[in-house]
């Protein structure tokens, strides 16, 4: 067959297949990740069916799933909120880094995948799902609570940890020496800095040089500026994903509010590409040999989100039952963790394993998470109420 | 009041307060320009009894019905001395004939007897409105007049 007629019916077959997979999500009330994740380990090697036209766009379609990921998260957020929350958070933020990201390493040392390998599996475990956490949060009608701040704080100073991290991650990818590393540190640091500086005093500036009352227009000009700023940071061996990061945190005001607007169906649509072609990139039959490690992490990682957020909400003088609600809904990864996992992967610099591991990890995660955030406040109310009339007896 | 504001990052604004009765209750004002109203349970004034979306029009209808009562009630205090004056409120919906129209075109003081007082809109107090004042959709206008003189500017909002 003519190869252009085999990638269309290809692409053509498998976003159609998105499209079912993700009316099946929204029926059941869950996150489409898992279910993308586990459409692509049906196509691709070893799955069930084959696909080898697509994969030069399914590649770069990805990339640029992970810049519009990057880049409407940026948007998300104005650089004062940002600056507020890490005032407000650094705390709670570092306990959140260090207990979730030591699981994550020690399992990928003990698994022999060394350093890199360690730094990786650490940041696929860190990172919560802010995705999955904001649509819990609004889903279970958790807006107006009392912990829903501290939540979305320790969301805030992860999303600004990746900025340091994806840039570090980076360069330690590509093999860079200590000094290399710690100059990639420098650039990032510089840079993170620098944007959220021009963004608090000049973001408006930004906007006002997107911005378009043509939609067409304003589409192209945010597009075509995320993937020039993707592409410059990608050159500085910054991470291409952070470039866009900063660039959706310059972009303010309505501007922002237009640009999410606009960009969210493109972001739908290459952010799942996005997944399938890290599922199509792993095998399935590698799968199995990781379960049981994939099983303790995630068991072992929803506790350490569990803490985190209880630590946090206590701080804050939450009382006992948001504490719990405010660790379960930090449970969940999802797109973060893959992105990590999907950046080690096509460099080559770890073994295939750990793609299936990060694969079956966040499996595990994006569903257990939700179901937690659902369970854990009527499972917290039926131990916490026996108690009283047994001491009520002892007395 | 001790209103107390707290910024939810990507989401919105929270701003609540605690009722005398031990409930907090207040709104979220998210980015999109949609209003969440919620209550605290009352064994817990960290989590939500209710969490309601509302509209930016049924925000605005909301408010005017909670400042509406409140306006009202003060009018009819004022009004208690003399006999035969009460205070009514009329809503103007979405099939008033007078919906985008300046009010003055409704002649309600020539053709009923009754004044409209003071308009309620999207939270604020318009007072004594001048005729050229135009209505929208989930105004609230406190009118004064007799029991018949309301019935009949009633019927003329109604129906034109």
């Amino acid at each position: 067959m003519d190869p252009l007629a085999l990638t269309l019916i290809e692409l053509g077959a498998v976003v159609f297949c998105l499209g079912l997979l993700a009316r099946l999500a929204s029926r059941i009330g869950m996150s489409p990740i898992p279910l993308y994740l586990i459409g692509g380990l049906g196509f691709g090697a070893g799955g069930i069916v084959k696909l080898d036209g697509m994969h030069e766009f399914a590649h770069l379609s990805g990339e640029i799933g992970v810049i519009l990921l990057l880049l409407m998260l940026g948007l998300e957020y104005t650089a004062s909120e940002l600056v507020t929350g890490l005032r407000r958070s650094w705390q709670a933020g570092i306990v959140d880094l260090v207990l979730n990201f030591v699981p994550g390493a020690a399992v990928a040392l003990l698994l022999g995948w060394g350093l890199v390998g360690a730094i990786v599996m650490g940041g696929v475990t860190y990172i919560s799902s802010s995705g999955i956490a904001a649509k819990v949060i609004t889903d279970l009608g958790r807006i107006g609570n009392r912990e829903t701040p501290v939540v979305l704080a320790i969301l805030v100073f992860e999303d600004l940890t990746m900025a340091v991290y994806l840039p570090i991650l980076t360069a330690i990818l590509a093999g860079v020496g200590f000094l290399g590393g710690l100059q990639t540190v420098g650039i990032a640091l510089a840079v993170v800095t620098v944007v959220l500086l021009v963004a608090l005093k000049h973001g408006h500036r930004v906007s006002q040089a997107v911005h378009s009352e043509n939609s067409e227009v304003f589409l192209l000009n945010v597009l075509g500026l995320a993937l020039l700023v993707a592409g410059l940071a990608s050159a500085l061996q910054v991470s291409a994903a952070v470039g866009a990061f900063m660039l959706g945190i310059a972009i303010s005001g309505a501007t922002a509010h237009n640009a999410t607007r606009i960009l969210e169906p493109l972001r739908d649509l290459f952010a799942a590409i996005f997944f399938v072609a890290f599922g199509l990139n792993t095998d399935p039959s590698t799968i199995p040999p990781v379960l049981l490690f994939a099983l303790l992490l995630a068991l072992l990682t929803a506790a350490t989100k569990m803490l985190t957020g209880i630590w946090a909400a206590k701080r804050a003088g939450i009382a006992m039952p948001g504490r719990f609600r405010a660790g379960a809904a930090l449970i969940a990864r999802g797109e973060f963790s893959i992105v990590i996992a999907g950046l080690a992967v096509t460099s080559g610099a770890v073994p295939r394993e750990l793609a299936a591991l990060a694969t079956a990890y966040v499996l595990l995660m994006a569903v257990i998470g939700p179901l937690a955030a659902r369970f854990v406040e009527p499972v917290v109310k039926t131990i916490r109420r026996p108690r009283r009339p047994a001491l009520a007896e002892a007395r | 009041m001790n209103v107390d504001e707290t910024e939810l990052p990507g989401l919105g604004v929270r701003k609540d307060f605690i009722t005398a009765s031990g409930r907090r209750i207040g709104v979220v004002e998210l980015r999109e320009g949609e209003t969440e109203l919620f209550v605290s349970t009352w064994d817990d004034p960290d989590t939500c009894q209710a969490s309601i979306p509302l509209t930016a029009d049924e925000a605005a209808a909301l408010g005017n019905l909670l400042g509406g009562q409140h306006i009202a009630m003060r009018l009819a205090e004022a009004h208690k001395e003399i006999p035969g004056i009460v205070t009514r409120q009329f809503s103007i919906t979405a099939d008033s004939p007078f919906q985008n129209q300046p009010m003055g075109k409704a002649q309600i003081r020539t053709r009923s007897g009754v004044s409209i007082v003071a308009i309620m809109r999207e939270g604020e107090v318009v007072p004594s409105p001048a005729p050229d004042v135009v209505l929208h959709t989930g105004d609230l206008l406190v009118a004064v007049g007799t029991q018949e003189g309301l019935d009949s500017a009633a019927a003329i909002l109604r129906n034109g």
